[in-house]
């Protein structure tokens, strides 16, 4: 099986594509254009940075109308990772405000200043599973995952959301509708718990 | 609630893990990526590798070194030492850290840490401070100031104004080092860290002088640091992570179970 990692010049690929190889699974490949991931089984899109300048390469390069294709159009699996997460939701809020791919109803915004709290959320932080998804099948309540990010998602479905967190405020700690599936933390981070979410994705049949 | 990390330091001379007092006397004491796989094992919340290696040759050793450790740890790691250009971040960001930390080459540079910042974002980009207790006066208000070269070097400049200055310029985080306090196992210079900590937004990394649980508590609780950097006291076998971790627990400092 090939899983794809989208490389838009916004994360380090080489843990996700290591972390794969540690739940065994030897097919995953860095892709660089949008025309590879016609033969991709399943994709990744992971990253860390800006919403509205990964979403303007994202846009300039192909990639958007791509993984509509592969995704919307063709239902392969996907997982978005951190910013990968935030990407594919309505709408983005960072720096001006920039439409997402809009897979998910909802927003990405900011945290709120709270004395005391320091922004980024960078750490490790308990988790809970929630709607009984597929992605964190095998993850207990309070698992502690991986965050490093600023910006925070809010699903305007209850339905989507596969796991929540708190910093200040609650927020959305991982996102599954579908086929689409989508973590704030970083799975690949995240030791024992991160390596069972992308088992649970490698292993979810195409 | 988010969990107060506790990190691992190692310091990477030619390839082999090294460990000095005040930056001097480095005896060899292992290898970094065995080291690294048995605290990652034993609840370490992310590591820290420096580079201390003084000759260009060896560069491409330690990058072999991160490479391996990429390969085998699924934890966030930073690295540092000898990063001077954007080009220096880059190679170890590729050989899988996560993080990249700057230290001297920030003070002589600053924009390094805007540039890194807008090309591999904020998170990855880490501050490197070392910084020595002085006699209080108009250039250094704070009576803390700045030094590089491990503390042979004052650069005249305060080190709450450079910890702002760093946050102004997109550093993500601060790795807060005490010279004074650095080996010499008597707890971290909690004063220093409070102050810092207070002084920006971005999470504080409390590094040098850990010598017990207890002062990793001081420096999370009375320092408000979000981390604690520590190195003798888990390299030689006193205290294993796990230990140090329980006892900040009944503390009452959050810390990550180890499962």
């Amino acid at each position: 099986m090939k899983i794809g990692v989208i490389d838009y010049r916004a994360g380090n690929l080489r843990s996700v594509i290591n972390a794969l190889k540690a739940v065994g699974c030897d097919g995953g490949m860095v892709v660089k254009s949008p025309g590879e991931l016609e033969r991709c089984d399943k994709i990744i899109l992971p990253g860390v940075g800006a919403f509205p300048k990964a979403m303007a390469y994202l846009n300039e390069t192909g990639f958007v109308q791509a993984l509509n294709e592969q995704v919307v159009g063709r239902g392969k699996l996907f997982l978005g990772v951190c910013l990968g997460m935030q990407l594919i939701m309505e709408m983005g809020h960072e720096g001006e405000k920039t439409p997402g791919l809009g897979w998910l109803r909802g927003a990405v915004t900011r945290f709120a200043d709270t004395p005391g709290l320091s922004v980024p959320h960078v750490g490790w932080n308990d988790t809970r599973p929630v709607n009984s998804k597929a992605i964190m099948a095998g993850v207990p309540e309070g698992a502690d995952f991986y965050y490093v990010h600023s910006f925070k998602v809010a699903c305007c479905d209850s339905s989507d959301v596969a796991a929540t967190c708190e910093y200040g405020e609650p927020f959305v700690a991982a996102v599954e509708r579908g086929n689409v599936f989508g973590t704030q933390f970083h799975p690949e981070k995240s030791q024992h718990f991160g390596l069972r979410v992308l088992k649970n994705f490698v292993e979810l049949p195409c | 609630m988010l969990s107060k990390r506790v990190i691992p330091c190692l310091d990477v001379r030619n390839g082999r893990l090294t460990k000095g007092v005040k930056f001097e006397g480095n005896v060899d004491i292992g290898d970094p990526v065995e080291t690294a796989r048995k605290y990652y094992e034993d609840g370490a919340d992310e590591i820290v590798f420096y580079d201390i290696t003084a000759s260009h040759e060896a560069r491409g050793i330690f990058l072999d070194v991160v490479e391996k450790v990429a390969s085998q740890i699924f934890i966030p790691f930073s690295v540092g030492g000898g990063i001077n250009t954007v080009s220096d971040m880059r190679d170890v960001l590729v050989a899988g850290a996560e993080k990249v930390s700057v230290n001297s080459g920030a003070v002589k540079n600053p924009d390094i840490i805007s540039e890194g910042a807008a090309r591999f974002g904020s998170q990855c980009i880490v501050l490197g401070m070392d910084v020595k207790r002085v006699e209080k006066s108009e250039a250094i208000p704070s009576g803390f100031e700045v030094v590089i070269h491990g503390g042979r070097k004052y650069m005249g400049m305060d080190a709450i104004e450079w910890a702002k200055t760093g946050e102004a310029l997109g550093a993500g985080e601060i790795c807060l080092n005490s010279i004074d306090a650095d080996g010499t196992k008597n707890g971290y210079d909690i004063e220093l860290t409070r102050l810092v900590a207070k002084s920006v937004t971005i999470p504080v990394i409390a590094s040098g002088g850990a010598g017990s649980p207890q002062h990793m508590v001081e420096a999370v609780t009375t320092g408000r640091a979000t981390a604690a950097l520590i190195a003798s006291i888990v390299h030689y076998g006193e205290y294993t992570i796990a230990d140090l971790k329980k006892h900040m627990a009944e503390a009452g400092v959050q810390t990550r179970s180890v499962w």
